[in-house]
């Protein structure tokens, strides 16, 4: 079907115009954390800016607590998600894999505990980690961001474990595998993209997580990035400099993984988030 | 919720039971499938173990608990001298009899309606000309979206803070420049509208790529033949759309919507970092509600109630869908 150019037209500007609109919001982050602050405090925007200067970001890494916090996020997230990615490993393949009563009543509970309300829990989440004495502590944080993202995990797993062939397996024992030496060696290789999707949606949702970091650990050195980024704003009030160059190294480990990961996002996430 | 209850009816017990029997190794296979015998047994639940363990723990138990305080006079007093001091449905009659739940209630609901039908409308009609586009300006606008959807909510509210920031901000630039001159330094924050206007924008922004590039992902499976079938039939665009594109991609839009109502109803970053729920607690949904009344004003077990009162809202608001979905399960497994 032959289309007139102006027919053409509309759809390709309106692309231009909803990529800048989508962009502009991340361009204004970084160009901001890079421009010298005569830049930014201009009556009108710099919209492309000559010089770049790095004395924002040397002003929100030198910030109080800075490593420590990159350290604790860093801890958190990763135990969060390597516990996590160990525990589905396990329930997805008895579910993907395994005949038995009450199957659809695990995939249901799963399927429910996905839509877990924690942004209202917090309260209750609090009492229970004061009275074991544990605010201020990254223990608990890895705990329930490991179950925060454990439900997705779980059925994302299960549909690609579901999607490997079962034959592969069982020519594997017939060679003289056990069930379990199968599974290591024919199924976790050909699990990677299944892994590397749902470890790294679990990390974003982790390194993202700002409500119950926010309530249960007061404590500065204690805290995560998100909190600190939001009390960074906060002391900082209108260098805008430095609050976007903090932003900006908030955000830069996310948008690098995310590039990595969009491709294997499409789909997958409606699936796995409520087809179970 | 009903996790608990969930959990417990096919999960410990049966597993218990199971437990108790065979155990796998002694399970002869059935004859002509190899293997086959071993999957019954014990195994399966003994690897469902620990997760329905961590997840009873660790989320099971804070939904219980949260019931529990909901009847409970916990304030700073009793939190600080660990007094338990019981006081039956005081917290929910006060709740529920005060103006200013029903109001928060209210308010969460048209957020939750006004948020779910830009994020739809818009992310339909991205995800559409998606599937319009030349491939270069597909790359282009999707490399857009990407950045968006990728942006760290925190991260996110705080520039949109800069965006909307009263002095030197870029949007007060452009609307003074469009001649809206009154704008130039309208601070954006300082009233219950303009500060929701923020929010919507900045989630509506966040959430229309997910829509967007998995309705173009979905729209890319719809067989060729249908619009050919269509075209055959005299179909013009319109008509090829509603009778072919939005059948197919129905089930699709139903479960973004659910996903969606969700997401906006519980969001709880973005409300609450903007402004904090101000100016003076207009901007409070009802997730923050809940913080600021329990956390904030230390009335925990009020903040309890209000929590309870939350997700029975959430339930209310996707118990269609939930049901569908429940029904679907059955059929499909």
């Amino acid at each position: 079907m032959k289309r007139s150019p102006l027919a053409r037209l509309w759809p390709n500007a309106t692309a231009v115009v909803l990529f800048i609109g989508f962009a502009f919001p991340v361009y204004w982050m970084f160009t901001t954390a890079f421009k010298p602050t005569s830049d930014i405090i201009s009556e009108d925007p710099v919209w492309f800016p000559t010089g770049a200067t790095l004395d924002h970001f040397q002003k929100a890494v030198n910030a109080d607590h800075f490593w420590r916090l990159v350290g604790n996020s860093l801890t958190i997230t990763l135990s969060a998600v390597g516990l996590s990615l160990l525990i589905a490993l396990l329930a997805s393949f008895a579910l993907a894999r395994m005949r038995f009563k009450g199957r659809r009543g695990f995939l249901v509970t799963f399927m429910i505990a996905q839509m877990a309300p924690w942004e209202v829990l917090v309260i209750a989440i609090y009492m229970l980690v004061r009275d074991g004495d544990m605010l201020n502590s990254l223990l608990p944080l890895t705990l329930f961001y490991m179950v925060m993202v454990l439900p997705f995990t779980i059925l994302t797993l299960r549909a690609y474990v579901a999607a490997i062939p079962k034959e592969l397996e069982e020519s594997a024992m017939v060679d003289g595998c056990t069930r379990p030496q199968a599974f290591v060696r024919v199924i976790f290789p050909l699990l990677a993209p299944g892994l590397m999707a749902t470890s790294l949606f679990g990390f974003i949702t982790a390194w993202n997580e700002f409500p119950l970091v926010l309530i249960l650990n007061k404590d500065p050195g204690a805290q995560t990035l998100p909190l600190w980024l939001s009390s960074f704003q906060t002391a900082f009030g209108d260098d805008w400099g430095a609050t976007m160059a903090a932003a900006s190294l908030f955000a830069i480990p996310i948008l690098v993984l995310f590039l990595f990961l969009q491709r294997k996002a499409v789909g997958g996430l409606t699936s796995g988030a409520v087809k179970g | 919720m009903s996790v608990a209850t969930e959990r417990q009816d096919p999960g410990p017990a049966a597993a218990g039971v199971r437990r108790s029997g065979e155990p796998p190794g002694t399970r002869r296979p059935a004859p002509g499938t190899p293997g086959r015998g071993r999957l019954t047994g014990a195994a399966p639940y003994l690897l469902l173990l620990p997760a329905l363990a961590v997840t009873a723990l660790l989320l099971g138990w804070p939904l219980v608990k949260d019931g529990l305080l909901s009847f409970q006079n916990l304030n700073m007093r009793q939190l600080i001298q660990h007094l338990t001091e019981w006081n039956g449905v005081d917290n929910y009659r006060e709740t529920l009899t005060s103006e200013d739940f029903w109001r928060v209630t209210l308010r969460s609901v048209i957020f939750t309606a006004v948020n779910v039908v830009l994020i739809m409308l818009l992310g339909t009609l991205v995800g559409l000309l998606l599937a319009r586009l030349g491939s270069k300006m597909r790359l282009l606008l999707s490399v857009g979206l990407v950045l968006a959807w990728a942006m760290p909510p925190i991260a996110g509210t705080t520039v949109f803070q800069w965006l909307f920031a009263a002095r030197f901000g870029v949007v007060n630039w452009v609307l003074d420049a469009l001649g809206w001159h009154s704008m130039a330094h309208y601070n954006w924050t300082g009233s219950q509208f303009s500060t929701f206007f923020i929010i919507t924008v900045l989630i509506v922004w966040q959430s229309i790529p997910f829509v967007a590039i998995n309705l173009y992902a979905a729209t890319t499976t719809i067989p060729g033949e249908l619009y050919e079938a269509a075209a055959l039939d005299g179909a013009g665009t319109w008509k090829s759309f509603t009778s072919v594109t939005f059948p197919f991609l129905k089930p699709f839009l139903l479960a973004t919507t659910f996903l969606e109502v969700i997401w906006v109803f519980k969001a709880f970053t973005q409300v609450f970092a903007i402004n904090e729920g101000g100016p003076d607690r207009l901007t409070e949904t009802l997730p923050v509600y809940a913080f600021i009344e329990g956390v904030g004003n230390q009335h925990y077990g009020m903040g309890a109630a209000i929590s309870v009162l939350t997700i029975v809202v959430l339930l209310a608001l996707t118990s269609y869908y939930l049901r569908t979905v429940l029904r679907q399960e059955e059929d499909e497994l």
